[in-house]
């Protein structure tokens, strides 16, 4: 049904509807809406789930990975500093294959503290062995949260995924959102299935110490699992669309493309911003359009390199910085045209660093750059 | 698209006002987007939430820097500050006006409707809180929606008392633009 709600209250629906059985989370502005919001479903009876409170990310990160090592479906959210307090326990819920969902309501890292959005926080944890999606607009975070629980628990897959959503940009925002009958949800989504699990009457270890004779080989699997999980997601998404009625992009968006000779390619809300500005420059005759990255890891190189091969121009716009070398999705971006020749010109914009505001002017500004020399790293809305 | 700057002070209430607005545009058939703008977090900070309303889903994610609406929830931020920096012409004000606070002087090409939002809703509500009588005031001064999906807002958003007095509190701010009274 579609609804006027918050972003966080409308992924929290999602989570209620995907019946999370256990939720720990520790309050994080602007996370802090959503566990909010479960707790207060879990206190009214709404939600039939465990709410754990704990004393950081950390340990919130920690109870969700114990929890699902269980067999029951968990959900955990954060942001920014409380991500990265989580990392070491991330990478450990990725290599015990742990299928938990966690929602980043993607916000600066200190220092200077910042409580205000861009992509840092998520970008550091990108090589966590997570999947890992960027959600342009609400309805998109609630469809990614159905995805995310789906693909995680599916027993090709069995690793966790992060549903990364802008941060007051999306969380604190209101707008129209479908959200799914419960009906709907049950068939899309069937209960948690675990491979192994945690259970006293059939005990077994996890997380045992592995050495050089086989360590290498569970960072294969995880790999070759993300890479296949570029070929389960299409027929996934079909499944979605069957029941869902809608069509959910799960790995990139075109946007204008087909005859396009500059391209611009971004992850999250500034997606929205951009696609009104093509707009604009359309109008005006330019040749124009957008290569919209859903899926960060895995990475989808055969259809980015598909989707920008035609390309003259093309400009990476970017949220995070590797600092000391470039923007990290504009060194994927570069990655999918080696080995090819004709290289399109690639260039790398930041901007939007700690809520500064992404404008229409700004996105004008790339695309006026864009016809300069090659850069890898010009900060847009710079006042130096 | 029409877009809508929220003036007001962190406290004020200026996302739920932001929320009633795009709730009421949402119940007559339109796309809303409304969202805040997180300054300093602290109670009596100048603070704007900003609202876009279309027939189409809305894109658009930056601040508004150019309104065609504007509601200016505290009339003391007119005091050495330009709530109407990049107002558009032909755009309509609602000034929540208090008579201890001068008035900006008519600019050309823009409706300014002051309404005594703070000294109704203390007649209706018992507290001089004005956002809802602002509303009916926005909605009678725009004709975006009806006072009617606004009153639905309004009690979707409140229960019980609250929420009757706050309807009716919108009702005369509705009125006051449509008869003067």
């Amino acid at each position: 049904m579609r609804q006027y709600l918050e972003g966080s209250q409308a992924v929290a629906q999602i989570v209620r509807l995907c019946k999370a059985q256990v939720i720990s989370a520790y309050p994080i502005t602007p996370q802090t809406h959503i566990v909010e919001a479960l707790a207060q479903m879990v206190a009214d009876g709404e939600l039939n789930a465990e709410f754990i409170n704990v004393e950081s990310e950390h340990s919130a990160a920690s109870v969700v990975q114990g929890a699902s090592a269980t067999g029951v479906r968990t959900y955990t959210a954060t942001t920014s500093q409380g991500l990265l307090y989580m990392i070491e326990v991330l990478y450990s819920i990725a290599g015990l294959r742990l299928p938990v969902v966690l929602t980043c309501a993607n916000r600066a890292v200190s220092s200077p503290i910042n409580i205000w959005n861009d992509h840092q926080d998520s970008v550091t944890a990108r090589d966590a062995g997570w999947l890992q999606f960027y959600a342009e607009n609400n309805q998109e975070a609630c469809d990614l949260h159905l995805m995310a629980y789906r693909l995680a628990e599916d027993h090709n897959i069995m690793l966790p995924v992060m549903v990364c959503m802008d941060g007051y940009i999306l969380t604190h925002a209101y707008e129209v959102v479908d959200l799914p009958e419960q009906s709907q949800v049950d068939k899309f989504l069937p209960d948690f299935k675990p491979v192994h699990c945690l259970n006293p009457d059939e005990p077994i270890s996890m997380g045992v110490l592995m050495g050089p004779e086989s360590y290498t080989e569970t960072r294969y699997a995880i790999h070759q699992t993300m890479m296949d999980a570029l070929n389960v997601i299409p027929g996934i998404a079909d499944d979605f669309e069957r029941v869902f009625g809608r069509k959910v992009n799960c790995l990139i968006e075109k946007y204008r493309l087909e005859d396009a000779t500059q391209v611009f390619v971004a992850m999250g809300s500034m997606v929205g911003t951009i696609k009104e500005v093509i707009d604009g420059l359309r109008e005006d005759g330019q040749k124009v359009g957008l290569l919209k990255v859903i899926a960060h890891r895995p990475f989808p190189k055969k259809i980015v390199y598909e989707a920008l091969k035609n390309a003259r121009e093309i400009a990476v716009l970017e949220k995070a910085i590797s600092l000391g070398q470039e923007g990290p999705l504009l060194s994927d971006v570069k990655s999918v045209f080696c080995g090819h020749g004709n290289q399109p010109k690639i260039s790398g914009f930041v901007l939007g660093l700690g809520g500064r505001d992404i404008t229409k002017k700004s996105i004008l500004d790339v695309h006026s750059a864009l016809a300069g020399s090659q850069v890898d790293v010009k900060f847009i809305d710079l006042k130096i | 698209m029409k877009e809508i700057r929220i003036h007001a002070r962190a406290g004020q209430g200026a996302i739920t006002t932001a929320l009633l607005l795009g709730t009421a545009a949402f119940i007559g058939g339109k796309y809303a987007l409304a969202f805040p703008h997180f300054g300093a977090e602290r109670m009596g900070a100048p603070m704007n939430a900003f609202v876009r309303l279309s027939d189409q889903v809305i894109r658009l994610r930056s601040q508004v820097y150019e309104p065609d609406y504007l509601i200016v929830l505290d009339p003391s931020l007119m005091r050495g500050f330009d709530v109407f920096e990049g107002f558009r012409p032909g755009g309509v004000a609602i000034i929540n006006h208090h008579e201890k606070v001068q008035c900006p002087k008519p600019i050309q090409n823009i409706k300014v409707f002051t309404v005594p939002g703070n000294d109704i809703a203390t007649e209706v509500l018992g507290r001089p809180i004005g956002n809802t009588t602002i509303l009916g005031a926005f909605a009678a001064a725009t004709n975006e929606f009806g006072l009617e999906s606004l009153q639905q807002a309004i009690l979707e958003r409140f229960s019980g008392e609250v929420a009757k007095k706050n309807a009716e509190a919108a009702r005369r701010g509705y009125e006051y633009i449509k008869k003067g009274v």
